[in-house]
């Protein structure tokens, strides 16, 4: 694992901010920002730089949905599951997505190309079903306009007519 | 304190900004693309390129602009062209190509390509205009006033559209007057619960101790809710003057936006109006040459819905899991960092310049009694015209969603109108000559909430519908009441249960009891509310529950277990393929006599072969229970 380089990126982020509490969230979003997500070593220094128990930090990355503990994928997917997207099938597109790419939500592909997540609402909801894909909303998402955005990743969908 | 008079700074500041506007844009074709984050989303940006792409070709000087959300969500991408001569003309559904060609024919040439019009701004000879459509009637725009139709990162565009003047005209005030002039204007908290909002800048600014916090509630986390965001996108401004009025009335020494990390187009278009407004000297130290001092931070939330309640958003502002505390001490008395803090939703703080400018009696003219003003609701669901629409309190719910909103698309019928996102509840067609204001929705059993309004039709399943605000409100309930935490757990596992097929009548009872437990068990407003999207199905469609417990069958056909695709094998023509190819998952092939077959181990009920099947064919069909489907 790359740990100094962690460890250099979260130092570098730490010198902009005072070691306040209040700069906890904002600290912990900068790191994400910068690293795709939050390692342990990077809690750990950030709890030290707060001098704060590094327990209170996991707990509120962990209470916050914005956080992840585990590296992205090259490019990030992110379902809506708002009112409107619900209504209009956002958990049939969600079922695609899983399919097609082999993960659960909240997870990464096993070669690092795609994670999978879901968002509360975008605020897109005149376009239901919406999906985020690299901060970009689609809108109207549905299991075929999936195969047709993971084929301009240059992912083709599974054969059909083997059999 | 001696007051200041800051007109003589403002003034200063208005003829600097109007001659800045008119060096760009006196005399010029000016192309506004409404580029709010669901425009983008049904590609605004492309949309923008292309206009400045034909701009550059033809050495053209029109400035093209990204403007916010005009409302007409629908039409997206929504395109305004301003020449002069002419009338606005807003074009709707614009793509590159649309776009290239207004640039050559009526930029160049002066055909308005009349094909794509949308409608005008303003009534003329020539083109429809807005004020043509019923919804004009209906809708009154106060906080959406310049909504799609200022330049949201220039500030000059903002104050030469008459932002700022209110906040001028209110630091000539005491402070005491602009909070008379609030209540006696009645102006009820926007974020929810209609609080009367001068009450609680009283309390603050009566309350002991230094500093004083003032803090924007721009985290809006309910699903189908998107006005906050849409306003941020559109008049930044206009929220920051709110703020700054604000904050003079209640003695705020420092503000806070808490706005959600999940709105990054709102973020950045904050972050440019908080930095121009500093650069004009509007916030910071001696606004406008007064004494008066006011910093404004952006803090961006990290997703916990949670946090819109305000002690939790406190909380979370200080760094801390956002768990919502015990109230009183109320925030106004003790809030973050224990000093008095008023927190005030996006919406709230809009209508504050406004009434300052126009008039607590203007406001109080508006609306009803004891809701005056404006109601702003995102319209969104099964519903022709999406998008974001304000109208007159006590304006009725029929009005809202077949005058304004044009009704049921594909001729449908309506089913339920779901108002204020979990905390609120579905109302069906017999509420909809409900005038809408705070109270008499909340005797109906929903909420004005954010004005998240999602209308059903009969293609949904109110049963479905409560078992995913449930869903919501148990993964989002930060788990310090027991009855929150686990009750909306328990209420889960019955809706479940039912959406399965297997509930048992009796469960419909406990589910009631429990409702009204949590309801009664919760600190705060997440669990206080939390059953009410089950309570108002349970009153209003409990025939529907009762079909889904006792035939194991989802009237709406939308409860995927209790549902099956069935291909009527004397519809089905054999030469046609279309299902098999939109299957997602192979479970469609041919029989012996090409007639197809849905195999129901494969399917995953995702429904894109409906809309697969030919119009002129229509073979495939829904049925419920699955033992419908005739066996062979």
């Amino acid at each position: 694992m790359p740990g100094p380089d962690i460890l250099a990126a979260t130092e570098q982020i730490l010198s902009a901010f005072t070691p306040e509490r209040p700069n906890l969230i904002p600290i912990l979003q900068a790191v994400q920002g910068k690293l795709g997500y939050l390692p342990r070593s990077a809690m750990q220094a950030i709890a030290g730089y707060l001098r704060i128990a590094p327990v209170d930090v996991y707990g509120v990355v962990t209470f916050y949905n914005q956080f992840r503990l585990n590296p992205p994928g090259k490019h990030s997917v992110k379902v809506c599951l708002g009112t409107a997207c619900h209504m209009k099938g956002g958990y049939i597109a969600l079922d695609a997505w899983q399919r097609r790419l082999g993960i659960s939500p909240r997870q990464t592909t096993p070669d690092r190309e795609f994670d999978l997540d879901t968002v509360a609402c975008v605020g897109c909801c005149t376009m239901a079903p919406v999906t985020v894909v690299d901060g970009k909303p689609e809108a109207r998402v549905d299991p075929t306009r999936v195969d047709g955005i993971l084929l301009s990743f240059g992912r083709e969908p599974p054969a059909k007519d083997q059999k | 304190m001696n007051p200041i008079n800051p007109a003589p700074a403002f003034r200063e500041l208005r003829d600097k900004a109007g001659a800045k506007l008119r060096r760009l844009k006196d005399g010029k074709t000016v192309i506004m693309v409404g580029a709010a984050t669901c425009g983008r989303a049904a590609g605004a940006l492309d949309v923008l390129r292309a206009f400045r792409d034909e701009v550059k070709k033809h050495n053209l000087d029109c400035p093209v602009i990204e403007v916010g959300c005009l409302g007409h969500c629908y039409a997206e991408p929504l395109v305004i062209i301003g020449k002069p001569g002419w009338p606005p003309v807003a074009y709707g559904y614009v793509n590159p190509v649309i776009a290239e060609r207004l640039v050559n024919e009526f930029i160049l040439g002066d055909n308005p390509c009349p094909e794509f019009v949308l409608a005008a701004l303003a009534p003329n000879d020539l083109l429809p205009s807005f004020q043509d459509f019923p919804r004009a009637r209906y809708e009154r725009k106060i906080i959406l006033q310049n909504c799609g139709l200022i330049d949201p990162s220039d500030i000059n565009d903002s104050i030469a559209n008459g932002g700022y003047s209110a906040l001028a005209k209110a630091l000539a005030l005491p402070p005491q007057k602009i909070i008379a002039e609030i209540q006696k204007s009645g102006l009820r908290g926007r974020g929810g619960a209609g609080f009367p909002a001068g009450q609680k800048w009283q309390a603050c600014r009566d309350a002991q101790g230094t500093p004083k916090y003032l803090i924007c509630n721009a985290d809006e986390g309910d699903p189908g809710a998107f006005v906050d965001r849409a306003l941020l996108e559109s008049d930044p401004h206009g929220i920051i003057e709110g703020m700054l009025i604000a904050g003079y009335a209640a003695g705020a020494d420092r503000g806070y936006i808490y706005v959600r990390a999940e709105y990054p187009l709102a973020v950045e278009r904050l972050q440019i109006a908080l930095r121009q407004a500093e650069d004009y000297h509007l916030i910071g130290s001696h606004i406008l040459g007064t004494d008066y001092s006011l910093e404004i931070t952006l803090f961006q939330g990290s997703g916990a819905f949670v946090c819109g309640e305000e002690t939790a958003l406190i909380a979370s502002l200080a760094g801390q899991p956002g768990l919502p505390r015990y109230r009183p001490p109320y925030p106004a008395v003790k809030g973050l960092f224990g000093q008095p803090t008023v927190v005030n939703n996006v919406k709230t703080l809009a209508y504050v310049p406004r009434i300052m400018a126009n008039g607590a009696d203007w406001f109080r003219g508006i609306g009803a009694a004891d809701s005056p003003g404006t109601a702003v609701f995102a319209l969104a669901g099964k519903i022709v015209n999406t998008g974001m629409v304000e109208v007159p309190m006590g304006t009725t719910l029929r009005r809202i969603i077949y005058d304004v909103g044009s009704g049921i698309p594909k001729g449908k019928k309506f089913k339920a109108v779901q108002i204020g996102g979990p905390s609120g509840g579905c109302l069906p067609e017999s509420a909809l000559d409900l005038p809408v204001d705070f109270d008499s929705l909340q005797n109906a059993g929903a909420i004005m909430g954010s004005g998240g309004m999602v209308v059903c039709d009969e293609d949904d399943c109110m049963v479905e519908m409560a078992r995913y605000f449930l869903e919501f409100t148990r993964r989002e309930s930060c788990g310090k009441c027991t009855f929150c935490r686990l009750g909306t757990r328990q209420m889960l596992e019955i809706l479940t249960d039912f959406t399965l097929g297997q509930g048992k009548l009796a469960d419909l009872a406990i589910l009631e009891k429990l409702a009204g437990e949590v309801g009664a068990g919760s600190l705060c407003a997440l669990g206080r509310t939390a059953p009410n999207p089950i309570l108002t199905t349970l009153r209003y469609f409990r025939n529907e529950y009762e079909e889904h417990i006792t035939l194991g069958r989802c009237p709406a056909l939308m409860c995927r277990h209790l549902i099956a695709y069935y291909i009527l094998p004397d519809k089905c023509e054999r030469s046609c393929d279309a299902c098999v190819g939109a299957c997602t998952v192979e479970a469609i092939s041919p029989d012996k006599k090409r007639i197809k077959v849905i195999d129901p181990e494969k399917c995953v009920k995702c429904g894109t072969c409906l809309p697969a099947c030919p119009p002129q064919y229509n073979a495939i069909v829904k049925l419920s229970p699955p033992s419908e489907v005739p066996c062979k």
